[in-house]
């Protein structure tokens, strides 16, 4: 089956001295290591006034300006808007994306039809469409939605198209040796062998969904944590804005990670699933 | 069967495509000219006016034309945009190459530092990189710093990652041939691994032209007086839609182009390696 | 007495449009199988015996002939006849209970009746307790029966065996025909069988079709009068190669004629 390459997976280290062994928990010692030294630096560095704590803040710094926010009822509101347009631009994505798919894959002539559009949508970075959505959909919440819907619908669509393509003969033919009928291979054999595309396209759309949620409120907007870290910004509050970036990247870890738990749940058969 | 079919056939792809795309084309142009609002209008009466929308809403094939043809060759205006955007473009993704391909590489080759830097890697490909941008205008003010370093960011992690997995995915079975040849750990890189990862590398590079350009067009959206990202935004702000469309035409048109060019380059490479799924 | 399996001139014709140019790949076959008899085909490389089985089940169609199963003639895949395939081509996202109801999901039999039906033949073939593995938990040899397993509860009037043993290795392979003949014994089954080694043809069989090099015709029928059960050590029995011998002689001829047409 044709899946993507699963960049963890380690090649035998025989270049490396063949006698060094690591012990198991060696990669989180020395990822985490690592990353509490950095910290650390950055707390000292940003202590001992060598560069102006207001360009770099400091981790106490950031921590005490988040639990702040944590009391301004505003920041909630900023974390209600901007979960909302995450939320129903990539559930739209996810609602229209899977079906489309699976059906252009089914059907050639659907495909040559419509990839002439995907294709072009593809090309465009959203970006540069962002002043024409916001002409047609104001500075509002929907503006964002329709950023995250078209970041997020092209991957899922295309791997989703990928993973019905992927079908593999030989079990379409057992299943037509059974006399099975059309919607018995497909519900059987296509739709089971689609899963981990689906996944892989879920996983690169929920990425450029959040992106999508960043560069439509720095564009332009009223409310949203990316409108609050432009605030932030402009108004020199480097704290607020690390903590403003922390949220994203928790954000965008949380969605991969329930989304690889998920992909476990349907997957259980697969030999190499991380 | 006859002549007419097996053309047809043989051609689907082409002729369906095309088809599609002249009446999408079509029909988009009779929006804003109001074709279909006119053609209905006997039928539906006043709700066929729906049918015509505003050329500051969704401009029209031919006014897009003539705005390209007017930016292009009567003003020029927008060559000085192109030649503003791709200074920071090259800079950013020739400082993302530069960078990437050794962290890469070392994180390949190097199991420890590997370790060592994954927390980060990891924790910026989480993160949209774009949400760096107002930090990054604080440090740099607006203007060429702020462009390319958010260009860097936003490229630097495909090429990275690509090259880390090119190292990893090498086949140990041409480094045990070159072991066996008592080769040393310099010419094993430079013979065996750097060949086998020229296919990922292009892979990774493919995907950090695109997104580059999405650190171009933000770049100068948030802060710069030139650019095509500026001009769109500007056009954008003053309804002037057909000069929106002619920009994101051309920045569509020069991602495509800096692809095809690498595809061709891995194209040549494919001749002895079969081609890479990313 | 009606045979279990005719097949009576088939022939199969191939167009490539790209070359214009007519390919024939079966030149008129005419077989007959009897109700329990293990009947094997044996041919030179190309001479179309996995195309012939395909014809048999239904998945191509004959350009001439009919086949008929117990007088009746059949053009497509159905419950009568269920293919073994060289290539175990289990599904991988499912048990090998799962695997092995999968012909009788496709033919609406009742999840319950499915699973205890499968349940008998998984031990018929030698692996109880294995229900709930994944086929990536399963060596070659095991798939391999799963496989036997997926087409025996289907209940077929013939089983279809193409070249099944064809990607083990040489000891698993031997062990699984002697597990074969074991399992052919009990279930009763009308088995055609193509298979590229000689040995494993006569072994098995009580008749042997050598098919002619391409286009494929019956060149011969040898009648393989060995008792059963069969032994391996039979292999090294002096009738057992002079019959090896009779089926060489004639497909290098047929070798020969290809190599120098």
């Amino acid at each position: 089956m044709a899946v993507p390459i699963n960049v963890d997976q380690d090649a035998p280290d025989e270049r490396t001295r063949p006698a060094e062994s690591g012990w198991a928990y060696e990669r989180f010692v020395i990822g985490g290591s690592t990353l509490l030294a950095v910290l650390l630096l950055w707390e000292v560095f940003a202590r001992s006034g060598l560069i102006d704590p207001l360009f770099i803040s400091s981790p106490t710094r950031v921590a005490q300006a988040g639990f702040g926010l944590l009391q301004d009822s505003d920041f909630w509101n900023d974390l209600r808007v901007s979960g909302l347009e995450f939320l129903f631009g990539y559930g739209l994505a996810v609602a229209i994306a899977i079906p489309l798919g699976l059906a252009i894959g089914l059907s050639r002539r659907l495909q040559y039809m419509l990839s002439p559009f995907v294709d072009t949508l593809n090309a465009v970075p959203r970006v540069t469409l962002l002043p024409l959505i916001v002409i047609w959909a104001g500075i509002g919440i929907w503006s964002k939605v329709v950023v995250v819907f078209l970041g997020a619908v092209i991957p899922i669509l295309v791997n989703t198209q990928s993973g019905v393509k992927a079908s593999e003969a030989r079990f379409i033919r057992v299943a037509r040796s059974f006399s099975a009928s059309r919607l018995k291979i497909f519900s059987s054999i296509v739709l089971p062998g689609t899963v981990p595309f689906v996944f892989t396209g879920l996983k690169y759309g929920a990425g450029r969904a959040l992106l999508g949620v960043v560069v439509g409120e720095l564009y332009a907007s009223t409310a949203g944590i990316g409108h609050m870290i432009a605030a932030a910004g402009n108004t020199f509050q480097t704290d607020l804005v690390f903590f403003g970036v922390l949220i994203f990247m928790v954000t965008g870890l949380v969605v991969v990670a329930l989304l690889d738990g998920l992909e476990q749940r349907f997957e259980r058969w697969r030999p190499d699933v991380h | 069967m006859s002549t007419k079919q097996s053309f047809y056939l043989r051609h689907e792809r082409a002729i369906l495509g095309t088809v599609m795309v002249l009446m999408a084309l079509l029909v988009w142009e009779g929006l804003e000219r109001g074709w279909w609002a006119d053609a209905l209008h006997p039928i539906l009466g006043e709700s066929a006016e729906r049918l015509q929308l505003e050329r500051i809403f969704i401009s029209s094939p031919t006014l897009v034309a003539s705005a390209a043809f007017r930016m292009f060759f009567v003003t020029g205006e927008i060559w000085r945009d192109i030649a503003w955007s791709s200074l920071g473009y090259g800079l950013g993704l020739a400082l993302a190459i530069a960078i990437g391909i050794p962290l890469g590489l070392a994180a390949g080759w190097y199991r420890r530092f590997s370790y060592a830097i994954d927390p980060f890697l990891s924790a910026l490909n989480a993160t949209p990189q774009v949400a760096f941008l107002p930090l990054i205008v604080v440090w740099v003010g607006t203007g060429l710093g702020a462009r390319v370093l958010i260009i860097v960011l936003l490229a630097v992690l495909p090429i990275a990652i690509n090259a880390r997995a090119a190292v990893r995915i090498t086949d140990p079975r041409l480094i045990k041939v070159a072991a066996s040849f008592g080769a040393g750990d310099f010419r094993l890189f430079r013979t065996i691994i750097l060949p086998s990862a020229v296919p990922f590398l292009l892979a990774g590079l493919r995907l950090a032209i695109g997104r580059g350009m999405i650190g171009v067009v933000v770049g100068e959206i948030y802060g710069s007086a030139a650019g095509i990202g500026a001009m769109i935004s500007q056009a954008g702000s003053r309804f002037q839609t057909d000069k929106v469309f002619v920009g994101v035409l051309t920045i569509v048109a020069a991602g495509m182009i800096l692809i095809e060019i690498v595809q061709h380059i891995e194209r040549r490479v494919e001749a002895w390696h079969p081609p890479v799924q990313v | 007495m009606t045979p279990k399996l005719e097949a009576q001139d088939i022939r199969l014709d191939y167009f490539q449009p790209r070359t214009n140019t007519r390919l024939t790949a079966l030149a008129g076959v005419n077989l007959q199988v009897m109700d329990g008899e293990f009947v094997s085909i044996v041919g030179p490389s190309g001479c179309g015996k996995t195309t012939f089985l395909s014809v048999v089940d239904g998945l191509i169609t004959a350009s001439a002939g009919r086949i008929l199963v117990e007088g009746k003639v059949v053009t497509k895949p159905g419950p009568d006849r269920a293919v073994v395939f060289q290539d175990a081509s289990l599904l991988p996202w499912r048990t090998v209970l799962g695997n092995v109801v999968y012909g009788l999901e496709c033919i609406g039999t009742s999840k319950r009746e499915a699973q205890t039906r499968a349940a008998h033949f998984i031990d018929m073939v030698g692996l109880a307790g294995f229900e709930n593995h994944y086929p990536h938990e399963l060596s070659g040899g095991m798939q391999q029966r799963v496989n036997l397993a997926r087409a025996l509860v289907m209940d077929p009037k013939i089983l279809l065996m193409d070249e099944p043993f064809a990607s083990l290795d040489a000891q698993t392979r031997e062990a699984m025909q002697e597990e074969l003949l074991r399992i052919w014994a009990k279930a009763g089954k009308t088995v055609l069988f193509v298979t590229h080694q000689i040995d494993e043809a006569i072994y098995l069989s009580d008749r042997v079709a050598v098919f002619s090099g391409r286009p494929g015709k019956v060149k011969e029928i040898i009648t393989v009068s060995i008792e059963r059960p069969r032994a391996l050590g039979l292999k090294r029995d002096a009738r057992f190669h002079a019959i090896e011998d009779r089926i060489w002689s004639l497909i290098d001829d047929d070798t020969d004629r290809s190599r120098h047409a």
